[in-house]
């Protein structure tokens, strides 16, 4: 499968209007390691995924990640645990992984039919 | 599964406007292009604080000093957010850097013209930060997830700019004679650069619009230049200024502005490294990571050591 993409885009300059010299990829040498951050954006919520930075530390981490993603009061906690740690389910598996809560429609309360005598169950 | 029930269900997840997400199968193309829009996005986000951070210094007044360097700030961390969703593609930002650095990779030419004067941080914010939100709105439903989050937190800061541009603008526009000089100067100027931000003409795509059909972007370049040109058109009254366009007026017909031509020689050549401040603002990023390179060294040896220690006082 190969084609070349021509549609000139907001942002998206392709290389071959670029003008400039192919470089050599640079593998990262020293960069940062990557951390995800989770937010608590009130007490009483759950924290949830804001998004990545990359920082030396688990306290630059924090810091980071209040100036990136609180800059306009948008947490009142964080947590941040580098990306190496987490562990994914695979989408391709999702179908199997998934699968046997499919045929379990009795889990849900609307399964039940009761007489309209019963309120409020 | 074989590699065309993959493509299959790629494609029905874009049909039904279901997301697609870092882990799940994409078409190569897919993935590059991805990589190459945000990664871009991200840079012109970054370069785009030189030419505002070049006032920060000399804002009128302690109040405008403090906004602009909000703004600067946010677009900072607007760049973060977008190298992050470039990430999950698989590139690094290490790789991106250096593509900035090397000139492979590009970033809105907008940015590559100077700012000469204070009008120019309101025609920016106005203008150029008003042709960047009406394609980042539409981005917010691009298929890709991790670019669409990024863009909905932009969008939710993006709006501070704009306002905050015109309202700089507003203020010159009912000052002194000098004033308003400067405020229909910067208007001049930033005008034609900021249609080009839209990109060429759809006229000029060769090829079938891949992207629209993958849904990265989900409204041509000349529809979304149209809006803006609607738009600014009618904004510009309330300045009382006039934009540098003698074809500009409304036509019934279409329920649309006409405008003029846009001289796309111009828009090739600052593209390929020809504009006014190409080579200064490569220089100025290129100069602020070199010399920050210490730092990062450093803190990387800090981290480490405090682990080493840490894990001694743990076995001790």
């Amino acid at each position: 499968m190969s084609f070349t993409i021509f549609k000139l885009c907001y942002g998206d300059i392709p290389d071959q209007n670029a003008g400039a010299a192919e470089t050599k990829q640079q593998a990262p040498v020293n960069e940062w390691p990557l951390w995800e951050v989770f937010i608590r954006s009130k007490q009483g919520l759950d924290h949830k995924h804001a998004g990545s930075l990359h920082a030396a530390d688990a306290a630059m981490a924090i810091e980071n990640a209040r100036d990136v993603y609180t800059r306009r009061q948008e947490g009142v906690s964080i947590w941040v645990v580098e990306s190496k740690y987490i562990t994914a389910s695979n989408p391709d598996e999702a179908g199997e992984l998934y699968e046997p809560a499919v045929d379990k429609i009795y889990r849900h309360p609307t399964f039940y039919q009761l007489p309209d005598e019963v309120n409020h169950m | 599964m074989a590699v065309t029930d993959f493509e299959q269900a790629f494609r029905e997840k874009i049909d039904n406007e279901i997301k697609i997400e870092p882990k799940d199968w994409m078409p190569d193309a897919y993935r590059k292009t991805n990589i190459r829009q945000i990664s871009q996005h991200a840079h012109s986000e970054i370069v785009g604080m030189l030419p505002e951070g070049n006032w920060i210094s000399r804002a009128p007044s302690l109040k405008r000093k403090a906004i602009l360097l909000a703004k600067v700030q946010d677009e900072g961390g607007h760049g973060l957010y977008l190298y992050s969703a470039a990430e999950t593609l698989g590139t690094s930002r290490d790789e991106m850097i250096a593509d900035l650095h090397s000139g492979k990779a590009k970033y809105s030419s907008i940015f590559n013209y100077p700012s000469l004067t204070w009008a120019d941080m309101g025609a920016i914010g106005w203008l150029v930060d008003g042709a960047a939100i009406l394609n980042q709105v539409m981005l917010c439903r691009t298929s890709y997830g991790p670019y669409a989050r990024a863009m909905v937190r932009i969008c939710k800061e993006e709006s501070f700019h704009q306002r905050q541009g015109f309202e700089t603008l507003l203020v010159l526009s009912r000052g002194s004679a000098e004033q308003k000089a400067m405020c229909q100067d910067a208007i001049n100027r930033w005008w034609w650069p900021s249609l080009m931000m839209f990109g060429p003409k759809d006229s000029e795509s060769t090829n079938s619009d891949q992207s629209m059909k993958w849904k990265i972007k989900r409204k041509t370049n000349d529809e979304l230049r149209q809006q803006f040109v609607d738009m600014i058109a009618e904004q510009i009254k309330v300045l009382g200024m006039t934009l540098p366009d003698a074809d500009l007026k409304w036509n019934a017909t279409r329920n649309h502005y006409d405008f003029g031509e846009i001289n796309w020689e111009e828009f090739w050549n600052v593209v390929k490294g020809n504009g006014p401040c190409n080579i200064q603002r490569l220089n100025a990023r290129r100069k602020a990571h070199d010399e920050g390179q210490w730092v990062r060294d450093a803190a990387l040896a800090y981290a480490e050591k405090k682990r080493a220690r840490e894990q001694k006082e743990a076995a001790a």
